[in-house]
């Protein structure tokens, strides 16, 4: 390893040498990459430092970048358990095989998957490595006087000669007062000036790659005291906020249950509004806006929820996510006991929000009765007896009935999933293809056959679906792209640029150098030396 | 209202078809270039191709502020409009750059790349003015999608000046040179067509972050989180990466020239994927094309 020749700066090992010789100062390096590419005879130590040289070499980090975008591919192509748990599901269904494939190689779990982890952990162990020697490094030049000029000036990009016929000193005084009023940081040494602008572009460049690091840090440690949950809320019912009122939930890894503020949101009412989109001729969504009252800490207040504008409640936020019809079904035994009387939040499957619910009546009849409902707000009749939905206003609204008994399979303690019914374990009784349609609108009630009892439309309300949401990574993250952002502007606004005055029998020479292309290093230096020219003795500038 | 919205789609189709004489004259000054063996001086044809492409920007121009007002709102809304506000972003780019800057040399590439983009979006992704949904109504919406059709601007000018490159530096290498290939002497050096692309995409590159950004910001506004690997999401990542790649690979030994510029080719072509195949083909949120 004997070509290694001693350095004062830092930058990765195979940093563009426009950009690296530079930060040389003096002493150019031509070829620190003539260093071995793993010589003969490498003790650990040495392998060691091979090793890290190569991970924290840009090289690396361009591969690492590519590799990052690549991996991420199969990630918009396979349906991804959380953005699309549906889509996971049908593979699943349909075609099983394929399903244990993309599970072994973690496909439906990209961006958690061991293979995407250890490459960005890679590109970020990397990126560590390439930072903290640099900002140590620009540490130290920030606190240093400019770098002294090379020792021969034939390098240098830019070299002007401007005759002075005053004193050189009162020259050279001028020309320091120039270059500071530029903005540079200025040294004048006896004859000469160093002078050294632009320390802001590393800084700017420093600050983004941190803030890098600063994201990737928060959702690492912060994002494990997130937690959200889904809830249906119909008009007139209040929320508290406990995990057993939330129909999902997905805790964190830290979550603690006392996360949960105690807090009650009400749905006062929720008024959607369509529009008929004139080309397509069908009705379309402009407006859903949710009036909610909010209790806390023995406060009431009024707030809207809109989408795009969510409800803020201590440290959580409430967004509106989804809406639909809550037909309000009362069954009664023989007796005429009400067993069963609540809203039951229908899913909208269509632009008419044409739904499908489901009721499950355990207890307090003869049998368990379980029933397949379909609501159409504006119930028409199709050619085929089949009804339909021809808008998503309740002009209309109309429930029909499958009606079953039988073991719900509520028992055994999974309660199941409470929009299916185990349609093949039960008997239907009413409803479709058994001769008695079940068809109801509001105050209208159906016997159920064998003296079972009756079942009652009795009312119509909407339901929204919330999302409850607790992240506590919104601000870490948020802050570091701030920084990253204005970090990145800095950096690219800005050249670093050097120049140097000495006093040449001719009169006093001009040069100057910038790190990376710079096409307007020569212009600057124009405008600087008409200002010298302007305001002294100085006569032409003739260039060298 | 629907008549203004008719109108803007005539002048869409005219602004079409003065692209068209545009890139027709800028073929014709390359050829022309080439034809004679010392080259070089622009002909007389190049001045008439900018002014043509001149006025077919402002046309452009009133076809797309037409459909903002037919729409009542800013018209990047749907496929249709985003391209059509897309090309308009990438032919000012083009324009604007060459007030500073001599690049009317990827005059064809811009116009045949305009008119290639606005035909397809016209005849393919048209639809008529409809309201917005309710997601779709915030005003990161507006910034989210402007800085977005900006920095394709800027991609697609850096990545045609990369090609020329490429092919630059093969003809500086001494290959391409048939006759065919006589009017890459009318482009600068490599080296400069290297800078001047770099510069260009650096803007892109600050633009796409912006909008990655304003686009997490939005979608915590409407969904409840600002990132949830949604495929546009996922592609707005890759672009993002690849282009960081392309910047280091700007400032590293061994790859510069060559290997950056098809670098950034690659990074554009994932720009122009995420646009196309991306909107129609794969699920997700972003369900915007408007089809
Ligand atoms: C997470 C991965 C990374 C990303 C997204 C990234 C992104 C960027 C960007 C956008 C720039 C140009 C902006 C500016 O100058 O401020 C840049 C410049 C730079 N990066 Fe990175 N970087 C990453 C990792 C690394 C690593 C691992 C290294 C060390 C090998 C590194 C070293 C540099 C250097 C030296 C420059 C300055 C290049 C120049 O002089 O133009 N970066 N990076």
């Amino acid at each position: 390893m004997a070509s290694r020749q001693p350095s004062k700066g830092y930058q990765p090992k195979d940093l563009d040498e426009s950009r690296q010789w530079f930060d040389e100062g003096n002493a150019p390096v031509k070829n620190r990459l003539a260093e071995p590419i793993l010589g003969p005879k490498l003790g650990p130590f040495e392998f060691l430092r091979w090793t890290w040289r190569l991970l924290t070499s840009m090289r690396t980090a361009i591969i690492l970048l590519v590799l990052v975008a690549v991996a991420a591919i199969p990630g918009s192509i396979v349906p991804q358990r959380l953005a699309d748990p549906n889509g996971v599901a049908t593979i699943r269904d349909s075609n099983p095989d394929l399903y244990k494939f993309y599970e072994s190689v973690q496909l439906f779990d990209v961006f958690t998957s061991v293979w995407f982890s250890a490459i960005y952990l890679l590109l970020f162990i990397s990126l560590i490595g390439c930072i903290l020697p640099r900002v140590r490094h620009h540490w130290n030049v920030l606190r240093a006087a400019p770098a002294d000029a090379p020792k021969t000036w034939t390098r240098l990009d830019v070299r002007e000669v401007v005759p002075v016929t005053g004193s050189t000193d009162a020259a050279l005084d001028r020309a320091a007062a120039l270059l500071r009023k530029s903005r540079y940081r200025v040294v004048r040494k006896g004859d000469s000036i160093k002078a050294e602008f632009g320390y802001l572009r590393e800084t700017g460049n420093l600050v983004f790659h941190i803030a890098l690091v600063g994201i990737l840090a928060t959702l690492g440690f912060a994002s494990g005291f997130n937690w959200y949950g889904q809830r249906a809320l119909v008009e007139g019912q209040a929320f508290t906020n406990q995990l057993s009122s939330y129909d999902t939930f997905n805790p964190g890894r830290w979550f603690d249950e006392r996360q949960l503020d105690p807090y009650a949101v009400s749905l006062s009412s929720f008024v959607p509004k369509y529009v008929k989109d004139p080309v397509k001729d069908v009705w379309m969504p402009i407006d859903f806006t949710a009036d909610v009252v909010v209790t806390e800490g023995g406060n009431q207040r009024a707030e809207t929820l809109k989408v795009n504008d969510p409800v803020h409640i201590g440290d959580s936020k409430m967004y509106l996510l989804g809406n639909g019809f809550a037909p309000v079904i009362t069954v009664r035994n023989p007796a005429g006991d009400v067993v069963f009387s609540q809203p039951v939040p229908f899913i909208s499957q269509d632009a008419n929000l044409t739904s499908v619910g489901v009721v499950k009546v355990p207890d307090g009849l003869a049998e368990q009765v379980g029933m397949q409902g379909f609501f159409y707000p504006s119930a028409v009749e199709l050619d085929s007896g089949a009804l339909s939905s021809n808008n998503p206003e309740p002009t209309k609204p109309t429930v029909t009935f499958n009606i079953y008994k039988g073991d719900l399979g509520l028992d055994d303690g999974t309660n199941g999933n409470v929009f299916q019914l185990p349609i093949d374990q039960l008997t239907q009784i009413a409803g479709r293809h058994t001769g008695v349609d079940v068809v109801l609108e509001p105050g209208d009630t159906f016997t159920l056959p064998e003296g079972l009892g009756t079942v009652e439309f009795t009312s119509l309300s909407r339901y929204i679906g919330v999302e409850i949401r607790h992240d506590a990574t919104q601000f870490g993250v948020g802050l570091s792209a701030a920084f990253l952002v204005a970090g990145l502007l800095a950096s690219l606004a800005t050249r670093r640029r050097r120049m140097w005055v000495r006093v040449t029998a001719k009169g006093l020479e001009w040069g100057a150098q910038s790190r990376g292309d710079d096409p307007g290093l020569e212009a600057a230096v124009g405008r600087i030396l008409a200002k010298f020219t302007l305001t002294g003795s100085g006569d032409k500038v003739s260039t060298t | 209202m629907n008549d203004l919205a008719t109108t803007s789609l005539i002048a869409t189709y005219s602004a079409m078809g003065v692209y068209t004489f545009a890139f027709v004259l800028f073929t014709v000054d390359l050829a022309g270039r080439s034809a004679s063996e010392e080259q070089s001086k622009p002909t007389r044809w190049l001045r008439s191709a900018m002014a043509l492409t001149w006025l077919g920007w402002v046309i452009h121009l009133g076809a797309t502020v037409m459909r903002g007002i037919a729409a009542h709102r800013v018209p990047w809304a749907n496929m249709f409009e985003f391209g059509l506000t897309a090309t308009l972003a990438l032919v000012g780019v083009f324009l604007g750059i060459s007030v500073f800057r001599d690049v009317r040399f990827v005059g064809s590439f811009i116009t045949g790349f305009a008119i290639l983009a606005l035909g397809i979006v016209a005849t393919n992704f048209y639809v008529a003015v409809t309201p917005l949904p309710p997601a779709l109504q915030d005003y990161w919406l507006v910034i989210h999608v402007f800085v977005a059709v900006l920095g394709t601007g800027f991609f697609a000018t850096g990545a045609a000046l990369s090609a020329a490159q490429l092919f630059q530096s093969a003809r500086e290498s001494g290959r391409l040179t048939t006759r065919n290939w006589r009017f890459l002497s009318a482009f600068p050096k490599a080296e400069a067509l290297e800078s001047l692309s770099y510069r260009l995409t650096v803007i892109g590159f600050v633009f796409w972050t912006f909008t990655v950004i304003a686009g997490a910001i939005w979608a915590e506004h409407a969904w409840g989180r600002y990132w949830g690997w949604d495929t546009k999401e996922v592609w707005s990542f890759i672009i993002w990466v690849l282009f960081a790649g392309y910047i280091h690979a700007r400032a590293t030994r061994g790859w510069r020239g060559n290997p950056a510029a098809v670098l950034n080719l690659i990074g554009f072509t994932a720009v122009i994927f995420n646009f196309t195949i991306v909107n129609l083909f794969f699920k997700g949120l972003h369900v915007y094309s408007g089809l």
